[in-house]
């Protein structure tokens, strides 16, 4: 066989592993890769406009797709800029293998042009990464790399390409599999603690399901939604787990956790046996920890043993993943015909709907100023609830979170464990090319929209024509919302004086601009833009300064102490909640 | 809530950067470290890690859960939850003058040192054991006798027939 440059193996790698999109930036120490990439069109290469947005799109592909997301940078800059995305990946398990330039081997550590210590500075932020320094183990190492960030509990995976290695030639061998002694990532759920599981969960009075993010990471929603069918408990989802159980069936009691519905929390509050799948126990969902779920006993499903019992003390762990171990209990159940109780579990859905008829989610409608939620409303009801919804951070995130329902998984796409500004438009726009045929809206703010508007050159080159929802109030509202409540109003550099014209500067990057002002012109401008299938469409709604998002569980409180809306008078937190913030 | 102490042994790839996994997942999570051993084994593919912490029950066990997870990370056993040998090794330069000299050689002899080096001055001791027999060595000598002290940190293997092997 032939020896190939180690440029020309992370091209056949790629081809290999079948990627499709490799999203990324030249710089000096890539130029033999790109160069590889040159007289090629198996691997589509994305040039984004910030090594940043370069990940996020990447993101956006993986979490629209179920697909490894690729990443390819220079050394130096190039990489520190990935970081933000690279540690967003981390933050929400998503699988990516990102690739950077490294000055030559022989150069490392003398402070060279465009050096960082780029494993050094992803390393608490990478599921795992690797320095190649000898072209023999470049193509193994790739394959490592597949591997490891897309089992178990997928994550982020860097390699760092030191620029002779890139050079230097070697035979070309690509293993069909691999194996590795340290890294082997338990899939089958112990069948002694499924059997204990099933035994708790059905003989709960009160009984409440609450799955995260690892349900759609591991594909487990179709098993979800038979258990939960099967057992007619409500099921609540996380920020990272909405589309899992389609938010229309009537056992969806809504969102969770801060900004989650007032019957989700209550439920969580008062129930007797928890059932948690592939959710973390994170702050934002369990409000203060020892006043969160007081009278549960908990069952526990997470395919990573560290998730479990690490904030919240769990009665029945299983390891395994989500598809695997809801399979397992479904036979049990089946096997068995065990029933639930039903008398207990009638009086318990009659607490619930008590619950839901507070209408936590209802706000003040006006003919006068547009109200952010109303714009998500409207937009559920012109895509009919089936595009692809990317989102920003800050009040929008919370806003589409709660008034788009999700039916299906990796519908909804967000930052949700690092909250990055900045994420959803790059996203928007790997979700699209994971998908050219749905609709992809991306839903910002004014504050957000502004730390990636770069890209908009990006989707004009590539052509993935999303529509971007941006709830313009000039402010950094979920900021100034806590600055009102918190801090007396003192609204410290939240309030933008200056804004660009939005509908300028989309057309300044070739699409469409639309400004909407009045709440009649929301409905007609948002299906204006959706019949402009094969364009951009930048619609900037000014919505309402002052609105704010609720419910809320201020923090240090617990899920039965929540803010309902505005008549509710907002209590300044105690001090060791705003040690929480 | 009762903060033990823990010997950790851990089992894994000798690779660059495998120290550094270990020691970073330790400060970004806030957990302490009291000592740390590192060295390749008899099979120069893998290195034998050995620390001490201390925490409570949960803290521990996420210690181990988040080591378990590092890739790098092929084994590992907390000794302390097993029947267990524990050795530190401990260098002293002691004044060793006059009346001194005799005590101190007497002394080194209670607690099984060796006497590695021997000035008109100074004595150069050598000590193993478990820590606790290190630090009641150094509260056992006068304080300003001591002149420098280096301790290898605690390393350990579990009695019996289990043995710790990839």
């Amino acid at each position: 066989m032939e020896p190939i440059t180690g440029a020309e193996i992370l091209v056949r790698c790629l081809k290999e592993e079948g990627v499709e999109y490799l999203f990324g930036y030249p710089g000096g120490a890539v130029l033999h890769i790109y160069d590889a990439l040159y007289n090629q069109d198996e691997v589509k290469h994305v040039l984004v406009r910030h090594e940043q947005a370069a990940v996020h799109a990447a993101e956006g592909y993986a979490r629209a797709s179920g697909k490894i997301g690729v990443v390819l940078v220079t050394s130096g800059p190039g990489v520190t800029n990935a970081v933000t995305g690279i540690a967003d990946a981390y933050m929400d398990s998503i699988p990516l293998v990102v690739f950077s330039g490294q000055v030559p081997t022989a150069l490392i550590g003398n402070d060279a042009f465009q050096e960082v210590d780029a494993v050094g500075i992803t390393r608490p932020c990478v599921k795992h990464n690797f320095l190649v320094r000898d072209i023999k183990n470049l193509a193994e190492t790739i394959k490592k790399a597949f591997y490891i960030a897309s089992t178990g509990r997928p994550g982020p995976v860097l390699i760092d390409l030191p620029k002779d290695i890139t050079i230097a030639k070697a035979e070309f061998h690509y293993p069909k599999k691999i194996k590795l002694r340290s890294y082997n990532p338990t899939v089958k759920g112990h069948a002694g603690q499924i059997r204990k599981a099933v035994d708790l969960i059905l003989s709960a009075k009160r009984p409440m399901i609450y799955t995260g993010g690892g349900v759609i990471l591991s594909e487990g929603s179709t098993e979800l939604v038979e258990l939960t069918q099967l057992l007619s408990y409500p099921i609540t989802n996380t920020l990272m787990g909405l589309g899992a159980y389609p938010a229309t069936d009537k056992q969806f009691v809504g969102m969770l956790g801060m900004h989650g519905t007032y019957e989700a929390n209550m439920a969580m509050h008062n129930c007797d046996v928890l059932i948690a799948i592939g959710a973390r126990f994170d702050d934002r969902v369990t409000g203060k920890i020892d006043k969160f779920c007081p009278t549960a006993r908990i069952v526990h499903v997470d395919i990573d043993p560290s998730s479990i019992s690490k904030n919240v003390k769990v009665d029945i762990p299983i390891v395994g993943s989500v598809p695997n171990v809801l399979r397992a209990m479904i036979n049990v159940i089946r096997d068995e015909k065990l029933r639930p109780d039903a008398e207990a579990l009638a009086r318990w859905w009659r607490q619930i709907d008590e619950w839901r008829a507070m209408k936590s989610l209802s706000y003040r409608p006006s003919d006068e100023v547009i109200k952010p939620q109303y714009v998500i409303e409207k937009l559920y009801r012109v895509t009919e609830g089936k595009a692809i919804i990317t989102s920003d951070v800050g009040q929008h995130q919370m806003w589409a979170a709660q008034y788009y329902h999700f039916d299906r998984p990796r519908q909804w796409i967000n930052s949700g464990g690092l909250g990055t500004m900045g994420f959803g438009l790059p996203a928007a726009m790997g979700a699209k090319l994971a998908f050219p045929d749905q609709d992809v809206a991306c839903v910002t703010g004014d504050g957000s929209i502004q730390m990636m508007l770069q890209e908009l050159a990006t989707m004009k080159q590539y052509h993935t024509p999303v529509k971007i929802v941006n709830l313009n109030n000039g402010y950094l509202g979920m900021v100034r919302q806590w600055q009102e409540f918190f801090y007396q109003k003192r609204y410290c550099m939240t309030y933008f004086e200056s804004l660009p014209d939005f509908v300028m500067l989309a057309e300044a990057y070739g699409h469409v601009g639309m400004r909407i002002e009045k709440p009649g012109e929301v409905e007609g401008a948002l299906r204006e833009a959706f019949a402009m299938k094969d364009r951009t469409v930048f619609l900037d709604f000014l919505t309402d300064q002052t609105e704010n998002v609720f419910p809320m569980i201020p923090s240090g409180g617990g899920q039965n102490e929540m803010l309902l809306a505005e008549r509710d008078e907002m209590v300044s937190t105690h001090d060791e909640g705003m040690v929480l913030l | 809530m009762n903060n033990d102490r823990h010997l950790i042994s851990i089992l894994m790839e000798n690779e660059a950067g495998a120290l550094s996994r270990v020691a970073n997942l330790f400060s970004a999570r806030g957990y302490n470290i009291e000592s740390l051993t590192v060295a390749p084994t008899d099979d120069p593919t893998l290195s034998r890690l050995t620390l001490v912490t201390c925490g409570n029950e949960q803290i521990i066990e996420q210690i181990i859960k988040q080591l378990n997870k590092l890739i790098d990370v092929v084994k590992l056993i907390d000794l302390s939850e097993t029947d267990a040998i524990e050795r530190e090794l401990m260098l002293v330069k002691t004044k060793a003058s006059g009346e001194q000299r005799a005590e101190m050689m007497r002394l080194a002899e209670i607690f099984g040192g060796r006497i590695l080096d021997v000035t008109e001055a100074t004595y150069t001791i050598e000590l193993t054991g478990a820590g606790n027999k290190l630090d009641n060595f150094l509260r056992a000598v006068e304080k300003d006798a001591i002149l420098e002290v280096v301790r290898s940190g605690a390393t350990g293997i579990a009695r019996g027939q289990k043995a710790l092997r990839a």
